[in-house]
């Protein structure tokens, strides 16, 4: 497979923010001569941010299940739900549809995420050279489906602000869904610290 | 084709230099306040945790394991975490886990119960448990020692710990229509209420265990008396129709009144646990101590019929006993059915006769039976009777009585129990004496009697006509020589008779003797001389007096001495 010039070959950067172009003097902290923007050839530091912030939010991720997330209240009746027993209590109270959604946003993705991330940086780390396109594509879909995860967050945020009828009926938010939260947006930020580009650098090149 | 490129980078523009930006690894910051967070949180967890325990129940009915909460005055203290059934499936087990703060309740005195929505006469609780679900009560004792294994209660304990006030046992035949948390009421204020109960250990009635709050709780004296409130106490007497009841909800639901007796009496507040008899109605609570029962038999011969079980036993007509047994008996000799009347008594009921006899009897020297006593009692004619109480029902009462025409009797004072000698009642003897009237009168030879009768009255009429033929002609005669008699004495006495003339005259000489010796007289008041001197010729009064002088004898004699 013959080896295309890369731009650290050519003696060239590109600002990540204005598309620049600009010579590779190698300096440490370059910065775009049009823009401000910092200039490296890969994103700076990104396996160290990408897995401290992978690891923070599989930390975050422990007590977002755990935890309980919402509290619905009917008629004297209190109920607290964890993501998990939630998505139990539609099955068995009739809608699998429902929980099947549910939990593909609220376990299948967030796990997903931690394993497609991992799998990225440790084979991008290792220079490994498996499957190239493939893990790009991952990556585009680790992007892609990472601000849908948000759903739990959103349903307990729209039920808490209209389910409020006092005793008949009330929902209240629990520290769950702040973990959870947390998790969804922590490893947003895990995926877009990560810059796809490792993937294909090979084992003769690192930043 | 490198070498075009490097030559055409000449071209592009330098990047501008900066100052040295933040560390990059400043990053691991972010797992780290992470781990932080997932820490506090465990170690959180791990403090506020409280010891578990199991509470077993007889069912899981209403429990809710990771809902039902543990509640200590409406306070969460722990939550049921998982209800299983014990290993020989009788009760049902349900772990508790229990917070720190609750830490005191992992100890022996604690109870707890099921609050479920209880509806009864007595009122309705744990309604707010009808849509909540509900929970689990809890009441902390006063034990330090650690425990983990609990008997839940199946109904709320009515006292909890720690309340102010006192706790009594009450002795009853039976629990009536109480139940636990009755009220107890003092002069129909509820004071208290009963806090649990359960039969004897001999199965021979039950003990009530009631809680007086304070400080309601001093009225209860060494001498107060406690009555079963329940239902209506209607009673006619003579002074008419009485309804007693304490309050509405005791007639349905039932209570527990109590008061102190009427008259002196000793008012010592009572003692915590102190036992008392729960009486059936007030009328019997009132009644001065019954002491001791003693049990008396006694043997009659008549029939007893109307005679029932619980009638009473009266000695000179004070009520002091009742009757418990009532048994027929077969006597070979005589081959007859005697009734053994089984009746138990108490003497205190007496009062002062009691208690005198009682210091005579021991002053006496006599046992602890009064054997002694008794004897002579019987001796001086203490019978037992049965009386007819209602002539109308014919219901008959036991009647200790002094019949000294009795006959005397064989009595052994010291039998147990003991045999009062019976005599028949008056009943009885009424029937007794009526029949013998009948008995002498059958005897009475009415059919002799009557043709004795038969030959007088023929005697009688044959007497009758001879007087009708002989006797009474000559009585006719008689008769009309009698009226002839009388026309003569009429004819006598008519005014024109010349006896009647005669008569006439006489009178009119004697209205003038009678004048002339008023004339008499009067001289001799104004000249009393002249009865020496004789009469003076110049007397005025002469002329006054009658021109006639009565010539007659009797004032002339008078006047002339």
């Amino acid at each position: 497979m013959t080896r295309l010039p890369r731009a650290r070959d050519l003696g060239l950067v590109g600002c990540h923010v204005c598309r620049l172009v600009c010579r590779d003097v190698e300096a440490p902290n370059a910065a775009c001569p049009r823009c401000g923007s910092a200039l490296h050839r890969r994103k700076s530091a990104s396996y160290t941010k990408t897995w401290a912030l992978l690891i923070a939010a599989f930390f975050f991720y422990i007590p977002a299940n755990v935890l309980p997330i919402m509290r619905t209240v009917s008629l004297g009746d209190v109920d607290d739900n964890t993501i998990l027993s939630g998505v139990i209590e539609l099955w068995v109270k009739g809608s699998p549809d429902l929980a099947v959604i549910v939990f593909t946003a609220s376990i299948v993705v967030p796990v997903l995420k931690f394993f497609a991330l991992g799998l990225l940086l440790i084979s991008s780390q290792r220079g490994s050279r498996w499957a190239q396109r493939q893990r790009g594509k991952l990556y585009r879909l680790v992007e892609f489906i990472g601000y849908w995860s948000m759903l739990d967050v959103f349903v307990v945020a729209l039920l808490t602000a209209l389910v409020q009828f006092g005793f008949f009926s009330e929902v209240e938010p629990l520290p769950g869904v702040v973990f959870f939260g947390l998790t969804v947006v922590i490893t947003m930020l895990a995926s877009m610290t990560f810059d796809p580009r490792l993937i294909w650098d090979g084992r003769d090149f690192d930043d | 084709m490198t070498d075009d490129n490097k030559v055409s980078t000449d071209d592009l523009p330098e990047p501008v230099v900066q100052r040295p930006r933040i560390n990059a690894s400043l990053v691991w910051l972010v797992p780290v306040i992470a781990a932080l967070v997932g820490l506090s949180l465990v170690i959180h967890a791990w403090v506020q945790a409280g010891p578990t325990i199991d509470i077993s129940f007889q069912s899981a009915e209403g429990l809710d394991p990771g809902k039902t909460p543990v509640k200590y005055k409406s306070v969460v203290i722990g939550k049921v975490t998982t209800v299983r059934l014990s290993d020989d499936r009788t009760h049902v087990i349900a772990k508790v886990a229990l917070e720190k703060s609750a830490q005191s309740f992992a100890t022996a005195g604690s109870r707890f119960w099921v609050v479920r929505p209880r509806i009864g006469l007595g009122g309705v609780s744990g309604i707010d448990t009808l849509l909540s679900g509900a929970f689990i009560g809890a009441d902390v004792g006063q034990s330090q020692e650690p425990k983990t294994d609990f008997t839940g209660l199946e109904s709320p304990p009515s006292v909890t710990h720690g309340a102010p006030g006192k706790t009594f046992d009450l002795h009853s035949d039976d629990l009536g229509s109480l139940d636990i948390g009755s009220p107890v009421y003092y002069r129909r204020i509820q004071v208290g209420r009963v806090s649990s109960y359960h039969l004897n250990k001999d199965g021979k009635g039950v003990t009530l265990q009631i809680f007086i709050d304070a400080p309601n709780d001093q009225f209860v004296t060494t001498s107060s008396r406690f009555w079963n409130a329940s239902g209506i106490d209607v009673s006619l007497g003579a002074d008419g129709l009485k309804v007693n009841t304490q309050s509405l909800a005791t007639v349905l639901a039932g209570g527990v009144a109590f008061q102190d007796p009427p008259g002196p009496h000793e008012s010592r507040p009572a003692q915590e646990n102190d036992a008392f008899t729960l009486f059936n109605d007030r009328t019997t609570a009132m009644a001065p101590p019954d002491g001791e029962p003693k049990y008396i038999r006694m043997r009659f011969e008549q029939s007893l019929r109307g005679l029932a079980v619980d009638a009473p036993v009266e000695f000179l007509g004070v009520p002091f006993g009742r009757v418990v047994s009532i048994n027929l008996d077969f006597d070979e000799k005589t081959q007859t059915f005697p009734t053994v009347v089984g009746a138990v008594v108490y003497p205190q009921r007496l009062g002062k006769a009691h208690d005198k006899l009682v210091a005579l009897a021991r002053a006496q020297g006599d046992d602890e039976q009064m054997s002694q006593m008794m004897s002579r009692l019987v001796e001086h004619g203490l019978r037992a009777q049965a009386r007819s109480g209602n002539l109308l029902t014919g219901q008959l009462y036991i009647a200790l009585d002094f019949l000294p025409k009795a006959p005397a009797v064989a009595f052994d004072g010291t039998s147990r129990p003991l045999e009062i000698p019976t005599a028949p009642g008056d009943f009885d003897k009424i029937q007794q004496q009526v029949a013998d009237i009948v008995g002498k009168l059958q005897k009475v030879p009415f059919d002799s009697i009557g043709n004795n009768l038969n030959d007088s009255l023929a005697e009688l009429s044959r007497t009758l006509k001879q007087v009708n033929t002989g006797v009474l002609p000559e009585v006719t005669h008689t008769l009309q020589g009698a009226q002839q008699t009388l026309g003569t004495a009429n004819s006598a006495f008519a005014p024109d008779s010349p006896l009647q003339q005669n008569l006439g005259g006489t009178l009119q000489e004697l209205q003038r003797a009678a004048r002339s010796l008023r004339v008499l007289t009067d001289y001799l008041g104004a000249h009393p001389d002249a009865l020496l001197r004789g009469r003076r010729a110049d007397d005025k009064p002469a002329p006054q007096a009658t021109p006639l002088p009565p010539p007659s004898s009797a004032p002339a004699q008078g006047s002339k001495p």
